[in-house]
């Protein structure tokens, strides 16, 4: 099965895991937002708005990682 | 020089970064933590990065300044990890052969870095702690806006 490597931040690990990084399996043609939406169900108050990334490059929503990837969920930054 | 760190900013190696004998300015910008946040006291800040993306987009960002402002360059260093009241939490040092483009340039560095750069910021009250986004960032159209913006070999 072809796996991601998914990684999260700051409110995203509070809500899954500390660690902020898991492998995940898979299924033929999903995008990013749909592996985000499997992990991150929306809550009561809907699902946190995210930015995707995939080899560190941002994407859309629809764009299908493949085999390898390292996807990331981007919520609204705070730098600066 | 475009990093993230976890321990305090070396601002002189930041300065160091953009030495030009052609550069008439260069002009610094920190950001610092403050201790106060529509009202309420903060006491400390702690910030945390995607490090490997953070200082990529950084990198795009100085590459983005130097095509459109020729001639100058730019250094970014962003802090994570818990921050004490005062203390800079990002330094960006511009330098450019005249004034008017080093502020319009450095301002040009931190919007872009406010908007899109994988950093997050926790603010620590009395009674507990929030992730504070920046008014600036930039959700969804992130992915619009970096189809030309922040692609890299």
């Amino acid at each position: 099965m072809p796996t991601v490597r998914v990684r999260y931040f700051a409110m995203l690990r509070d809500i899954r895991s500390a660690e902020g990084e898991e492998d995940f399996e898979l299924p033929e043609g999903w995008s990013v937002a749909a592996i985000y939406a499997e992990l991150f169900p929306p809550g009561p108050e809907g699902a946190i708005p995210v930015g995707f990334a995939v080899n560190q490059i941002y994407v859309r929503g629809d764009h299908q990682p493949q085999d390898g990837d390292e996807v990331a969920f981007i919520p609204p930054v705070g730098g600066g | 020089m475009f990093k993230v760190v976890s321990e305090v900013i070396d601002r002189d190696a930041v300065r160091q970064a953009v030495e030009d004998p052609a550069f008439g300015a260069v002009l610094i910008f920190e950001g610092v933590a403050r201790n106060n946040f529509e009202g309420r006291a903060v006491h400390a800040l702690e910030y945390e990065a995607f490090p490997e993306m953070a200082e990529a987009e950084m990198r795009a960002i100085g590459e983005e300044l130097a095509a459109r402002w020729p001639g100058s360059k730019c250094a970014i260093v962003h802090r994570t990890g818990r921050l004490v009241i005062g203390e800079p939490s990002v330094i960006i040092a511009v330098g450019t052969p005249h004034r008017a483009a080093a502020y319009e340039a450095n301002r040009f560095a931190i919007d872009e870095l406010k908007r899109r750069v994988p950093v997050w910021k926790k603010e620590v009250y009395d009674d507990g702690a929030t992730w504070k986004p920046n008014a600036e960032a930039d959700q969804g159209s992130v992915q619009a806006a970096t189809q030309t913006g922040t692609e890299r070999p």
